[in-house]
């Protein structure tokens, strides 16, 4: 295996700049590591290596040029999420209904990040539609965890994460809607960042929950994360949910957190988290890390966020109401699948959706309708917005009086058993207990690897923001990567 | 409260998805057993709570009224199952 594929983007950036290697043979090498892992792993559904090649051409050419005032990701290889549209190249959103579909556009973050000269390797496997928290429920197979490859990597990311934990590819696009950046990275040891709503465009990307999704990277370190941040985060006309906020410079953030340290910093600590029930060694290592940010002179401090109990079910009922109206573009007319020998149009929508859906999206799509439908609207949908805005207050009322950075854990166990959890839509719903309710909130926050079990599976932390503070949380999760001796990808890396 | 066979191809019948006998019953379990988590909302007091539109309380987001380049016939024409001369063919409606 090339030491190409372990390298830091800082470290790439160097070895680009220095002449130690070119674009094209950074790209070469991450292609070589796909195909030679890509049969046992399947977190690639399109490897995308002739444009790849071309990308990476013309970035050594502009390096060339323009030496150190090249963009910092050019020449850089990344993978996206199938869930982001790509101009030429097939995104199927892990759906047979999309099979074949070749977006005319690129999404918003590949525009950005193509105008920086970084090189798209290929596109994630993923939970259908982002509907999964397992990366079992993809049209294309299940995606496999580099740790442990009879263990799901957690989803709906999973690709992401793992084409960035083995080595496929140094960061992935992915997107969080309920925990589908964090949860993955967790389950694979890698980084993962959720944003902000509305602090990276989500123009172009496969809408699942529109007042929920929300892209952003996984890496495998801090720093690489805050770097990919920072080149696609803004406002974009294209998406009227961006906000208009200044975009902090990450890295100087991080080393200002670095230098200064975390005296003076609260740290607030949920007691309504403990009320679930979560794997034993998930908890001691929470413990674990609580004694960490002591140590790195933090101030931890006991909060209250009432309504937690609530905001898995309040976001479920939003979630699939959205789902079910975004999702009723798929018809069968424009683009995607569409059934055959049909002989009437209301017969063509109903066989189009019965054959080009998976078993669960066509569940969601269907509860979602429900919640919707006359006589139950007030009852779940509006009562569901009602909570939300408690759980949105809880969090205001936490960084406005007690804490500054939240922390949590990500999942209540580490990676679950392939086919463990598919039998009942319910069960896989509760994996997500931790993760939700910063969507339901439109919170940033972001899971760092935090340790291993005793059988040799990754553990992540969670570290809540308030909005638009993802400085903050960069910055002591900075801290904690420092003094959590956790070797990211070496085992995955000597496993294949 | 529990879903019966007649909703859950009520339910199917406004998401516009074939569904077939054989499937009913996994699916009405499915369904139950989410919409019965669902309901533990109704023992929350959400009294003069406002419902959220937006988690920023941003509000609507306007530019100029422009022109601007859209897709060209070519690439709307490039993912239909069904085109022909300028238009998405589908099933005769009338």
């Amino acid at each position: 295996m090339s030491k190409l594929v372990s390298l830091s983007l800082v470290e790439m950036r160097e070895g680009l700049l220095r002449g130690d290697f070119s674009a094209l043979e950074l790209c070469d090498a991450h292609i070589e590591r796909i195909e030679a892992t890509n049969a046992a792993l399947n977190s690639f559904i399109t490897i995308s290596s002739e444009s790849a090649r071309a990308a990476a051409a013309a970035a050594d050419k502009r390096i060339a040029e323009e030496k150190d005032r090249s963009p910092m990701l050019c020449g850089i290889p990344y993978s996206a999420k199938d869930m982001l549209v790509s101009e030429g190249i097939e995104t199927t959103c892990g759906s047979k209904m999309l099979s074949g579909f070749i977006s005319p556009y690129n999404c918003t973050v590949l525009e950005r990040l193509e105008e920086n000269g970084a090189v798209l390797l290929g596109k994630n496997n993923m939970d259908e539609f982002a509907m999964g928290s397992s990366s079992e429920r993809s049209s294309y197979g299940a995606v496999r965890n580099p740790w442990d490859l009879d263990r799901v990597p957690g989803g709906s990311s999973g690709g992401s994460a793992v084409a960035v934990s083995s080595g496929q590819s140094p960061f992935s696009l992915g997107t969080d809607t309920g925990g589908s950046i964090r949860q993955p990275a967790a389950f694979t040891g890698a980084v993962g960042l959720k944003p902000t709503y509305g602090r990276v465009s989500r123009y172009g990307a496969v809408a699942y929950a529109s007042s929920f999704d929300q892209i952003g990277p996984l890496g495998r370190s801090v720093e690489d994360v805050a770097s990919v941040l920072q080149a696609i985060a803004g406002k974009d006309e294209l998406d009227a949910t961006s906000m208009d906020v200044p975009v902090d410079s990450y890295l100087e953030s991080i080393e200002r957190m670095a230098d200064e340290g975390l005296a003076g910093l609260k740290i607030g600590v949920p007691r309504e988290y403990f009320s679930f029930s979560v794997d034993e060694e998930i908890d001691a290592n929470l413990k674990g890390q609580i004694a960490a940010l002591e140590n790195l002179g933090a101030e931890l401090v006991d909060i209250s966020l009432p309504h937690t109990e609530h905001a898995l079910a309040s976001y479920y009922v939003l979630v699939l109401a959205e789902a079910s109206s975004n999702l009723a573009r798929y018809d069968g007319v424009r683009f995607g699948h569409r059934a055959e020998s049909v002989s009437s149009l209301e017969e063509m929508y109903c066989r189009t959706r019965a054959e080009g859906f998976g078993t669960e999206v066509k569940r969601r799509i269907m509860m979602g309708s429900y919640v919707l439908s006359a006589g139950y609207f007030d009852a779940y949908y509006v009562k569901a917005q009602q909570v939300r805005t408690l759980v949105i207050s809880d969090f205001k009322a936490a960084f406005a009086n007690d804490c500054d950075v939240i922390l949590a854990p990500v999942s209540p166990t580490p990676a679950f058993g392939i086919g463990e959890k598919t039998a009942s839509s319910l069960e896989m719903y509760l994996t997500d207990i931790f993760t939700v309710p910063v969507n339901l909130a439109g919170l940033p926050a972001i899971s760092i690897p935090s340790g291993l079990t005793k059988s040799g599976l990754p553990i992540g932390v969670q570290l809540i923001g308030s909005a638009f503070q993802e400085g903050q949380i960069l910055g002591v999760a900075k801290a904690l990567e420092q003094s959590n001796t956790f070797a990211n990808n070496e085992k995955t890396q000597q496993a294949f | 409260m529990s879903l019966k066979d007649e909703e859950v191809l009520h339910v199917a019948r406004l998401s516009a998805i074939e569904v077939s006998e054989e499937e009913i019953p996994r699916l009405k379990k499915d369904l139950n057993e989410v919409l019965e988590y669902m309901n533990s909302l109704s023992s929350v007091s959400t009294r003069g709570v406002r419902p959220t539109s937006h988690v920023h309380g941003a509000v609507n987001a306007f530019r100029d009224d422009l022109v601007r380049e859209s897709l060209t016939l070519e690439q709307t024409e490039s993912n239909a199952p069904d085109f022909n001369s300028n238009g998405f063919r589908v099933p005769k409606v009338l």
